[in-house]
């Protein structure tokens, strides 16, 4: 059993003190749950049930995780290594004969929403939920607008939200982010609020962002000429015919998670001379070093076949790139294995790892950097 | 030369004191361009003032000469697209540069006396990348004012009279904080020191910055820090040999003192003078004398020398 330093860990103490019910009442009342113990987590269920699971995302720990029922006691624990500053989504897996109920944690109050859903949320040790999320009454809000833009590329009617900051002037002149997955980007990681926040205070430059969404996201993300000739030849175009917007590379950045930052990448690589940055969170770098073996599936097949591609004849698509990935996720392999390839094109290149997963709110967590990374405010310039 | 007074931050004023001991007790021209949009937002500094506050409202004449002569706009967007150019290739340049100095202090050497004369060198370098930079801003600047005839332009013209005008009927100019490159471009734009006379002006935060020798700017503790100290452009130089460091204990490593100390012999012998909250600094005739304010000192301390 893992302990923190001599000291045992909540529930060994609970199990060697010869639990009952009552024991458990006065347990679960004095913890919240999941217990955290310096970098130790435990899992905490209650109830009558065959069998209970951790069911996570997190590559390297046993999937699901197997809850261990203390003696005595309807009480179901499992415990893990939590590391410092971890973030980590999970569910339960309730076991009932043939029956699996696949639940939300319901003593722990933490939950992330997602596209499918939701899911229990353990912060380790050290991880705080960051302040430029939530609304801040000082900061202005910006603006979303509705854009609809019909493509020939694509072949059908985009509909899109442009982001204007507060105090938009058009005698102003702004950088332009191009955000994929747009709707998720803003539902899910906050990117409004966010987008305010860090302009108010000066982290992020006055910028433009357009929210996208995709078709057939799988189609359209993955190498996509019509995408890319879309958002290089008739999206931004209009934009800066509509809106002012700096008309050079330097004032340009494709953003996207996962797909997305496929999306992003590959839509520079066909236009290599449009967009001066890149932000790419966890992004799906599938490749083979040998052999067709990829282990995605077929969706992957054109990704896998476009990264081998840039792979083997890298080229500079963009003067700088934010580069991010959770260490707990499978795409943790690719993002490491293109850094030093984009860097080896010259660009310059900040990579952030972060002790989390395939998610939103590891992707909302890392936009304060990579925002004002790519984007930086002025706030060296103001002094009050 | 006029008299100037540098202050510190006036989160906690001490603006109406400082006026009232230089028994100033008619108008006073203020600048609050440094807050851009926010300009107009000056009850607080009236108030401050007696409500003999004379706003000289730069920002919002820049934001319409810009709106009245199209090619004075796009040759202001090209000077600015020129400096924020110059200024990010000087920065790639700054950033290697202070790189080597952070190799050669980590350097193991055999002879220490080796490696301090390779890092004076380096400081050296440093400030004539530092010197150098200025003067290309300064080019841009002078192509910017040339080319366009600045002085000849009518909105202009009007605007730099009617700020004339308004100074001519105060007793002395204020000039607050905000954002230092719209403040600085504002006050050259309209030609505030040649307006000027023999008042006395007054100045803090971002105001002191501008109208210092050369603008540095600083922030330690910004997303992305530290950064590098960088200069931006040439101030006013209505106070000279001093850097003024507004806030600096919120945007400073100060205990940083290899750090603190190459920000000092960067910009030596003008002296890294500390403004924060409550701070005065007196320059007659715009020249800073003794202080007993916290000053960068070459070994990266802060010192207060005697008054």
């Amino acid at each position: 059993m893992l302990h923190v330093g001599a000291q045992p860990l909540a529930i060994d103490q609970l199990r060697h003190g010869g639990a009952d019910a009552a024991a458990v009442d006065r347990f679960l009342d004095a913890h919240d749950v999941p217990l955290v113990e310096g970098a130790t987590g435990t899992f905490l269920w209650r109830g009558e049930a065959d069998a209970v699971r951790v069911q996570h995302w997190v590559v390297g720990l046993p999937n699901p995780l197997p809850m261990e029922r203390l003696d005595g006691t309807d009480l179901w624990f499992a415990v893990t290594d939590l590391p410092e500053g971890s973030r980590v989504e999970y569910r339960l897996e309730v076991v009932h004969g043939d029956h699996v109920d696949n639940v939300e944690d319901p003593r722990n109050p933490n939950h992330a929403h997602n596209p499918y859903g939701s899911n229990s949320v353990v912060h380790g040790t050290g991880y705080e939920v960051p302040d430029w999320i939530e609304l801040d009454e000082d900061a202005r809000r910006g603006e979303l607008r509705d854009l609809v833009l019909h493509s020939a590329a694509l072949g059908r009617s985009v509909h899109a939200k442009v982001y204007l900051p507060a105090r938009y002037r058009p005698t102003a002149r702004y950088p332009l982010l191009v955000v994929h997955d747009g709707t998720d980007y803003l539902t899910f990681a906050a990117a409004q609020t966010v987008l305010d926040n860090l302009i108010h205070r000066l982290d992020v430059a006055e910028l433009v962002a357009v929210f996208l969404d995709p078709g057939d996201r799988l189609v359209e993300y993955a190498n996509h000429e019509g995408h890319a000739r879309f958002v290089a030849d008739e999206l931004v175009p209009e934009l800066e015919r509509a809106l002012p917007l700096i008309d050079h590379r330097g004032g340009r950045c494709l953003m996207g998670s996962s797909f997305g930052a496929i999306a992003a990448f590959s839509t520079a690589v066909r236009y290599p001379d449009r967009f001066g940055s890149l932000l790419l969170q966890s992004g799906s770098f599938a490749f083979t070093d040998i052999g067709s073996d990829h282990g995605g599936g077929p969706v992957f097949d054109p990704v896998v076949a476009f990264v081998n591609a840039y792979r083997a004849e890298p080229t500079r698509v963009a003067d700088r790139l934010y580069v991010t990935c959770g260490t707990y996720e499978p795409m943790i392999r690719g993002s490491r294995a293109m850094v030093p390839v984009f860097r080896g094109t010259g660009a310059e290149v900040r990579y952030v790892e972060a002790r989390d997963g395939h998610n939103w709110e590891n992707w909302r967590d890392r936009l304060r950097d990579g925002l004002a990374w790519v984007f930086p405010g002025p706030q060296k310039f103001v002094y009050e | 030369m006029n008299d100037v007074l540098l202050l510190g931050p006036q989160r906690r004023p001490t603006l109406a004191d400082a006026v009232a001991d230089l028994g100033l007790d008619g108008p006073i021209a203020t600048v609050n361009a440094g807050w851009q949009e926010r300009e107009p937002d000056d009850r607080e500094l009236d108030e401050l003032l007696g409500e003999r506050s004379v706003n000289l409202r730069l920002y919002a004449r820049w934001a319409d000469a810009l709106r009245d002569d199209d090619e004075l706009a796009q040759a202001d967007r090209a000077r600015r697209d020129r400096i924020d150019e110059l200024q990010a290739l000087y920065l790639r340049r700054l950033h290697h540069a202070m790189e080597g100095i952070s190799a050669l202090r980590h350097h193991a050497a055999r002879d220490p006396g080796l490696r301090d004369a390779e890092m004076a060198d380096a400081v050296e370098e440093i400030r004539r990348l530092d010197a150098r930079h200025l003067d290309r801003i300064d080019e841009v600047e002078a192509d910017f004012a040339q080319q366009l005839r600045l002085s000849e332009r009518p909105v202009v013209a009007e605007h730099r009279a009617a700020v004339a005008r308004l100074v001519g009927g105060t007793e002395a100019v204020a000039i607050a904080g905000g954002h230092v490159a719209v403040l600085l471009h504002c006050l050259r734009l309209f030609g505030l020191t040649g307006v000027l006379g023999e008042r006395p002006v007054i100045a803090w935060s971002a105001g002191a910055m501008a109208i210092s020798e050369r603008v540095v700017l600083y922030h330690d503790l910004a997303v992305h820090s530290p950064g590098h100290a960088e200069v931006h452009a040439r101030g006013l130089g209505l106070c000279r040999g001093v850097v003024p460091l507004p806030h600096a204990r919120r945007r400073l490593r100060i205990d940083d003192h290899e750090r603190m100390a190459l920000l000092a012999r960067r910009f030596a012998p003008a002296r890294c003078v500390v403004l924060d909250d409550g701070a005065r600094l007196s320059c007659p005739d715009g020249a800073t004398g003794a202080t007993d304010l916290p000053t960068v000192g070459l070994d990266g301390h802060l010192h207060a020398e005697a008054s």
